[in-house]
């Protein structure tokens, strides 16, 4: 099914780039980014319109539930499916600037509609999720880039959150978008696949065993010799960065988008 | 180390447990090392198999169709297995199972028993219920002979001492086994227990086993193992007892071609285990002469009654996600306070108990997906965890108490906050208004807190948190519309 996805995918892409289709993109920044990342998100709009997409934003837009379900409160979750597909239902493409929120959305929406036992609901979920894209998957994926013209002249080491790299299977998509960054230097991050202790509620609950996870990676990060950690994820980078800072470490974590969006200053 | 058994029902909530776990910095040391390379062979021998992901859907769909006609195969597997002149019995709980083996052992007229690794042996805690009786167990495979000797308990489903290194097992052998010029190369130590079981082996007259996979067809138990030791008490004693949960039944003698290609892989990265035994009830003059099976139920049914439970049942016992598991990895398999560790013992252990214990458990991940990754038989176990967090909130939430857990009451205001975009907006404005009195600038008049109240306060024990920025997303780019791009 997947490889199916990804060549219609893939064929959309070649379509887009023949007839040179400007998308509207409709944005869910998503309830954290929103708050906590607003940087993110503009970064996301900047990537979008200088491709020569528009980009909406639904106003009612404000969680996928993501920490609610995983928690175990589930019923408090059900609710923000429907809002979703309120939001959302006329969209020609949904970007989504977290691989948790897209995996969240993908794996459990068309179980939790069923579960309400409403058939509508089911049926728009099933239309309206396979225009759900992750951003860098958008990228790649629907838009077929690689390049999107980006400037960043800094030592960066990419950390692969578990639920894109997992759930979404995005391969090395997030990789082959920064390789083509003008200037950049982008170094291997060993144990790549392994999880950074974030887990939402876990880091709380099983606070000394998500610090000790986090202290495998922030050492790994350190390694490196990196200047900046990027990820797909905000929240991965949250709790790396909250370890970072603690060590002061001097090491900054940014949202790949950012780093997408750089662009060199116009010479005088 | 513990000596005390792992037993659910008493066990530490799983932070608490690892928080001592943590800091037995030999143990993590120990534990890293032994599953990184199970892990590295594992991996190896997993991708020489150009149709390993087609071997993983069958797997799951040979354990999903069983379990799904379960009651048939048990009989049919009754049948067969009487028929070839074994003695099934049947137990409903431990205690039933526990009274079973024992009485079976007294009427078999030894005080002894040789015993197989078995980890449903270790669930109903049968070595103590056999001491009690008057009845001495020898383990006899090497890890859960490290274990018995050094007076522990098991951390890991397949390599049960995997967190004891060479020098630990060599103090433990010299110290038991009463060698004080012990060599300390694992050939040393291979010999000092082949030598210590060797004649256990020759005198004990009743042996005890668990069950790798029962087949309903033949009526016949497979064990797979690695080391010969459990050959020697499936050939030598006179009465063989084999305890089994009912799990572990397979359709037919042809699924083992699906099965025993998956679990050796992913167990121990072997292609094929070193030893495959296979018995079909009694032969004259060939092996034990008298032959019990004990079919153990033991609230497998209840879990099987749960539909997004009930894949837990499906598992073949590989450990590959306790190998793979970042939480197992800095813990060890102890703190789970069960002898089901990891991922799969924090859904298996809790529905075990029927949700009245372990409920810290389903919490002890943090859903990296990893295990679901390497499940021969494709279990979903984020998904399950997930499942079983709901049923503790609910037990949590249920009644008057609900009503004053904090987190409880957190997550139902946050519910309603996320429902309206109107008080999504003022909480937003409400958080940054609280959160000032936290903030501390640095040299750069960036904001960080580095202390927060209650439950919160797990987070910044080692970090720190960024100040929310002044304005959300949300305000910026309404302000962006009324100004034009």
């Amino acid at each position: 099914m997947r490889w199916g996805n990804i060549l219609s995918i893939e064929f959309n892409a070649l379509a887009d780039a023949a007839g040179g289709l400007a998308l509207r993109v409709s944005l869910f920044i998503t309830c954290y980014n929103d708050t906590l990342f607003p940087e993110t998100g503009k970064s996301v709009v900047k990537v979008l319109e200088r491709l020569g997409h528009t980009v909406e934003f639904p106003a009612g837009q404000t969680c996928c539930g993501q920490m609610h379900y995983n928690t175990g409160y589930q019923a408090e979750a059900m609710p923000l499916v429907q809002r979703f597909v309120d939001q959302f239902r006329d969209a020609e493409a949904v970007v989504v600037p977290s691989s948790s929120c897209v995996t969240m959305m993908k794996d459990h929406y068309p179980k939790m509609a069923e579960e309400i036992g409403d058939a509508k609901l089911m049926a728009d979920v099933d239309a309206l999720l396979p225009r759900v894209f992750e951003f860098s998957e958008f990228l790649t994926r629907r838009l077929g880039l690689e390049d999107v013209g980006a400037y960043y002249p800094h030592r960066v080491t990419y950390h692969a959150s578990c639920h894109g790299l997992r759930n979404l299977g995005l391969g090395d998509g997030p990789q082959r978008l920064l390789r083509a960054v003008r200037g950049i230097e982008l170094v291997d991050l060993e144990g790549l696949e392994q999880c950074c202790g974030f887990g939402g509620t876990f880091a709380v609950k099983n606070a000394d065993v998500s610090s000790a996870m986090l202290a495998e990676k922030t050492t790994a990060v350190l390694n490196t010799g990196a200047e900046v950690c990027t990820a797909c994820d905000n929240s991965c980078l949250m709790h790396i960065q909250g370890g970072l800072h603690r060590q002061r470490a001097g090491v900054k974590t940014v949202h790949l988008a950012e780093i997408l969006a750089g662009e060199e200053t116009v010479r005088r | 180390m513990s000596g005390v058994a792992l037993d659910p029902k008493t066990a530490a909530a799983f932070p608490i447990a690892a928080r001592t776990a943590l800091g037995d910095t030999q143990m993590r040391k120990n534990v890293r090392h032994a599953t990184e390379v199970i892990q590295a062979k594992r991996a190896r021998v997993v991708a020489e198999m150009p149709d390993w992901q087609q071997l993983r859907e069958a797997g799951k769909q040979i354990r999903q169709h069983t379990m799904e006609h379960l009651d048939y195969y048990l009989q049919e597997f009754e049948a067969n297995c009487t028929r070839a002149g074994g003695v099934v019995h049947w137990a409903r709980d431990a205690e039933e199972a526990r009274r079973i083996v024992v009485e079976l052992v007294k009427a078999s007229g030894s005080d002894e028993v040789i015993k197989i690794k078995s980890m449903t042996t270790e669930e109903i805690q049968l070595n103590a219920a056999l001491e009690r009786a008057g009845v001495h167990a020898y383990e006899t495979d090497l890890a859960e002979l490290i274990i018995q000797l050094g007076e522990d308990q098991p951390s890991h489903i397949v390599v049960p001492a995997l967190h004891k290194n060479r020098q630990q097992i060599r103090e433990i052998f010299k110290r038991r086994m009463n060698l004080p010029e012990l060599g300390e190369t694992p050939q040393d130590l291979a010999d000092a227990a082949r030598m210590f079981l060797r004649e256990k082996f020759l005198r004990v007259k009743t042996g005890v086993s668990g069950a790798n996979f029962l087949i309903a067809e033949t009526g016949g138990v497979c064990i797979v193992e690695s080391e010969g030791n459990g050959r020697m008490c499936l050939t030598l004693p006179e009465t063989l007892i084999t305890i089994a949960g009912i799990d572990k039944v397979v359709p037919r003698f042809e699924d083992l071609e699906v099965l025993l290609q998956l679990l050796p892989r992913s167990a121990t990265g072997e292609r094929m285990n070193p030893y495959n035994s296979i018995w079909t009830g009694v032969r004259e003059g060939d092996g034990p002469q008298t032959f019990h099976v004990v079919l153990m139920d033991n609230a497998r049914t209840e879990i099987l009654a749960d539909k997004d439970g009930r894949n837990t049942l499906n598992c073949i016992r590989c450990g590959a996600c306790l190998n793979v598991c970042p939480v197992y990895r800095q813990t060890g398999g102890q703190a789970y306070g069960s002898v089901y560790a990891g991922p799969i013992g924090a859904i298996l252990t809790p529905q075990l108990q029927e949700m009245h214990h372990a409920e810290s458990l389903p919490f002890a991940s943090s859903l990296c997906g990893a295990c679901y990754e390497v499940c021969p038989v494709k279990i979903n176990i984020p998904e399950v965890l997930i499942h079983l967090r709901g049923k503790v909130v609910q037990q949590k939430t249920a009644g008057v108490s609900g009503l004053f857990d904090v987190e409880a009451v957190a997550m139902k205001a946050m519910g309603m906050i996320f429902k309206s975009e109107r008080r999504f907006r003022a909480a937003q404005r409400l958080g940054r208004m609280s959160e000032t009195p936290l903030v501390r600038k640095d040299g750069q008049g960036v904001g960080w807190i580095s202390w927060l109240p209650g439950m919160l306060g797990g987070w910044t024990q080692v970090r720190d948190l960024q100040e929310m920025p002044k304005e959300t997303f949300r305000d910026w780019w309404e302000k962006r519309g009324k100004h034009g791009k």
